[in-house]
């Protein structure tokens, strides 16, 4: 019973707090409750509680340092916890029997690693490399060669792979190394994926990585502690800990704003992070090179507060005549919206993943919650839609002529600025060639 | 032992010619042959080579035709080249047992497929459209809105698949549902890389589709005649029916005759000029550099009596012979690829659409690496463009309406023009000094 209670647990991960007993903590006295799986009626809760609160203090630290050092770091710090996603994830399907016939199978695995984060990241960072090695005049040529053979390069070496593969395929193992490679490049997607989109948004600015991460981990505390002590109806058969009362809590959190929107009153916690972050311009400002400085930067229009008259809106005797809210707020509702109602899905996703394939958790890195790949299945989801939603809906409002002109002075050569000219005036007349 | 024969067989696919017997169709008492899988030694093989001859001719003839009509003509062609290979591949691992207990399931692909090319076509075809549907003011603030909101779209419609997927996980039959999703998203990436990719490269030029699909062809063609008549030496363990003497006589004849082809495409400007917008007449161009011919003289190289004293040779061609030595050594993999995949899940074709050859992704399997090397290629190496460009590019057409662009051209130009001035009135007057 209590091992049931223990495979079952909430996949809602997040780099927080998460109360899912692991079979070998447990006393199985405890077992003998009513074979209810909700959470509300767990005994040894306040103690497994602890237990995650410790760590979750100390990811969370550790966290808020990196962001500090800045951009460079937080990137590392994305590479670093995707490494381990990846190994976590290449270990999970592996079969020790065919694994010993099959040496340098591995290897495999990880050079179609290499060759992910090559193209991905050279894709990200090669206008930043560009922009960091200006002053140098041989240094960018030949970055600005490595960039143009990018995608080549990336291409063999994803030939050689299939190459390899192809000829290390076995006879009667075929079915295995099939299933394998599928499996690699399945995971391979998932992890870079959603790393790709995270570090594109940080280089935009902190607040657009920090924002949708926050959420998360906000919506999944929220949904835990407000489970913990209400909790009675089960939400999903897929997750038996996650309760309506926990998801309605939220959603409230989430709703409260339209009818309330002053600032002492502001109790759409979402909204008044935004409010918060918004104002640091180490979060704000996007970096536009690779070097780890202070950086300033004039805040775009979405970052300066616009002040909203509450005459009409507040009894008299209330202090305050008018709210400050940055614009960007209104996007943080949307964010935290789908973070809400849809980030879960990905929890979900894991949770009837792990049931498939009878596995209980992706690894064991986290003492006490679980691996790696535990507490980042909701971000990933988040982090696609984060990036999504930046480019269709934030990029686009910021751009105008005088932006683009400032580009064009600023990151091309004289060559390219050229080019891009003769590129416009032609497109120009073939337009006008075939209104006439 | 016939059997045998028909389940080790060559898989590299062309839409052409390939001898492959179908155990339906050849009679059993040839089964006490001496048990080698070589084509050499197989008595029947005048007979089938005259039905996959058949269905070839065919297949060759409705591609040219396909030419001929054009660039639209060609997309939809594989457009639906791409329905036909998803829906086989689709059937592939399904088990109709565990079909029974979910309905709405197979629903899920073909919602998954909708996302996809609305997501891959999308993009290559924002900048076609925009240029196309200039006239019309409605329509074109429509359509522009459309692909300006492109990839949120394509997102929630994939976000709507996930949740529906996720809905309807039903207990017992969890691993099932989750082999057949990522089966799902393996073959759309397949599919769908591979033809991006065609057709973003027929949009540059016909050629640049043309010229790689008919190197797999004649390759595949080459090999199968050399290993018709030498072929003695097996090649890999995967396909027991290729032979080194094919391999290597397939080669050579396909780097001879991409030079060639180069020659003979790159004179057509149907082929070589590439397509802005979305009509279908007549085009006329420019001819690129690379296809302006350049004349050699051949004076100390050559005898006295030989007429020609010097070839013209187009600057492609040299690209050509490239795209040739790849079409031979490395594209045959994906037929390796495919014939392993077939083994290792005991199928014999991956469907039964063309007669005598088998199913659409049998034909495709060396053309889908071919596409995409073809179209990297002419990324880095024909096209000399730089990154930044494109992307600023992208982002003015865009995002900028008519009216902004227009604006923006302007003030480039004022500032080019006081660059400009600035450098000669500087250098006069340190000249003056």
């Amino acid at each position: 019973m209590q091992k049931d209670n223990t495979t079952s647990a909430l996949p809602t991960p997040a780099a927080r707090v998460r109360q899912r007993k692991r079979s070998n903590e447990v006393p199985p006295e405890a077992s003998k409750a009513n074979g209810n799986h909700l959470l509300a009626d767990d005994r040894n809760k306040y103690r497994s509680m602890w237990i995650r609160a410790h760590s979750t203090v100390w990811m969370i630290g550790g966290f808020a340092l990196i962001i500090y050092m800045g951009h460079l770091y937080i990137w590392a710090m994305v590479v670093v916890i995707q490494i381990f996603m990846a190994r976590e994830l290449f270990c999970l399907l592996r079969k020790t029997h065919e694994d010993s016939h099959l040496p340098g199978f591995r290897l495999l695995n990880w050079h179609f690693f290499f060759t992910a984060m090559l193209f991905v990241y050279g894709r990200i960072l090669s206008q930043r490399l560009v922009n960091t090695v200006t002053p140098d005049k041989f240094l960018y040529k030949l970055v600005g060669n490595l960039i143009k053979y990018h995608m080549v390069t990336c291409y063999f070496l994803y030939i050689a792979g299939f190459m390899w593969f192809i000829l290390t395929l076995k006879k009667k193992m075929y079915k295995y190394q099939f299933g394998q490679y599928a499996w690699t490049h399945m995971i391979l997607i998932v992890v870079f994926t959603q790393s790709a989109f995270t570090v594109a948004n940080i280089f935009e600015g902190i607040f657009w990585f920090l924002l949708p991460a926050s959420l998360i981990v906000i919506n999944d505390i929220a949904a835990y502690i407000f489970g913990f002590f209400f909790g009675r109806t089960p939400l999903i058969k897929l997750s038996p800990k996650k309760t309506w009362e926990g998801l309605l809590f939220v959603s409230y959190l989430v709703a409260m704003q339209a009818h309330h929107s002053k600032p002492l009153y502001n109790t759409n916690l979402f909204m008044q992070l935004a409010n918060i972050m918004g104002r640091f311009q180490w979060l704000t400002c996007p970096r536009k090179d690779l070097s780890t400085g202070w950086l300033h930067c004039d805040p775009g229009p979405l970052f300066k507060p616009e002040n909203f008259d509450l005459s009409g809106w507040v009894p008299r005797w209330f202090p305050w005549k008018e709210v400050s809210i940055l614009p960007v707020q209104w996007h943080a509702l949307c964010v935290g919206l789908f973070a809400s109602i849809i980030a879960p899905f990905g929890g979900f996703f894991a949770s009837g993943f792990k049931r498939a394939f009878k596995i209980k958790d992706f690894g064991d890195s986290i003492p006490g919650h679980g691996g790696i790949t535990d507490r980042m299945d909701c971000q990933m989801v988040m982090a696609v839609f984060a990036y999504t939603y930046h480019q269709s809906f934030v990029m686009a409002q910021s751009c105008s002529v005088e932006m683009i002109l400032e580009q064009i002075l600023m990151n091309l050569t004289f060559e390219e600025q050229q080019d891009l000219y003769v590129k416009l005036g032609q497109m120009f007349r073939e337009r006008q060639f075939r209104q006439s | 032992m016939q059997k045998d024969q028909n389940m080790s067989v060559s898989p590299t696919p062309t839409a052409r010619i390939r001898h492959r017997r179908r155990s339906n169709e050849v009679p059993s008492e040839f089964g006490k042959s001496n048990g080698s899988h070589l084509l050499v030694n197989d008595h029947n093989k005048y007979k089938s080579m005259w039905i996959r001859a058949y269905s070839s001719m065919w297949m060759i003839g409705g591609f040219i035709a396909i030419i001929y009509l054009g660039h639209l003509y060609i997309w939809a062609m594989v457009v639906v080249i791409q329905i036909f290979m998803a829906r086989e591949l689709f059937n592939l691992l399904r088990r109709a047992h565990e079909d029974k207990h979910l309905p709405g399931f197979r629903l899920l692909n073909w919602h998954f497929f909708f996302t996809a090319m609305l997501f891959v076509y999308g993009r290559i075809l924002s900048q076609q459209l925009v240029n196309t549907m200039s006239t019309d003011k409605f329509f074109y603030k429509l359509v522009s809105g459309l692909l300006k909101y492109q990839m949120v779209i394509c997102y929630f419609l994939y976000i709507a698949g996930f949740m529906w997927f996720i809905l309807t996980l039903k207990k017992k039959m969890y691993k099932y549902q989750f082999g057949q999703y990522a089966w799902t998203h393996m073959i759309l990436i397949v599919v769908f890389t591979q033809s991006s990719f065609i057709v973003g490269n027929i949009f540059e030029g016909i050629f640049w589709f043309l010229l790689p699909a008919s190197l797999i062809v004649i390759n595949d063609i080459a090999a199968y005649f050399f290993g018709f008549f030498f072929g003695k030496t097996p090649l890999i363990k995967l396909s027991p029916k290729k032979t080194w003497e094919g391999f290597i006589g397939g080669s050579v004849a396909t780097v001879i005759s991409a030079f060639v082809l180069a020659n003979i495409l790159g004179h057509f400007p149907w082929l070589t000029c590439p397509r802005k917008d979305l009509s279908t007449g007549w085009l006329r161009c420019d001819p690129d550099p690379l296809f302006k011919p350049e004349h050699y003289p051949l004076l100390e190289w050559v005898p006295q009596w030989f007429p020609w004293k010097e070839i013209s040779v187009l600057p492609v061609q040299w690209h050509a012979l490239c795209l040739g030595l790849f079409a031979s050594i490395i594209a045959p993999f994906g037929g390796f690829f495919a014939s392993g995949f077939k083994r290792a899940f005991k199928i014999k074709d991956f469907g039964d659409s063309i007669p005598g050859h088998g199913g659409i992704t049998d034909r495709m399997d060396c053309q889908m690496v071919m596409a995409v090397f073809a179209y990297i290629y002419h990324q880095s190496f024909v096209v000399p463009q730089s990154y930044s460009v494109e992307m600023i590019l992208n982002q003015i057409l865009r995002n900028l309406t008519f009216e902004e662009q227009h604006a923006l051209y302007m003030k480039l130009g004022q500032i080019f023009q006081e660059r400009q001035l600035g450098l000669s009135s500087s250098s006069m007057s340190s000249y003056v000094m």
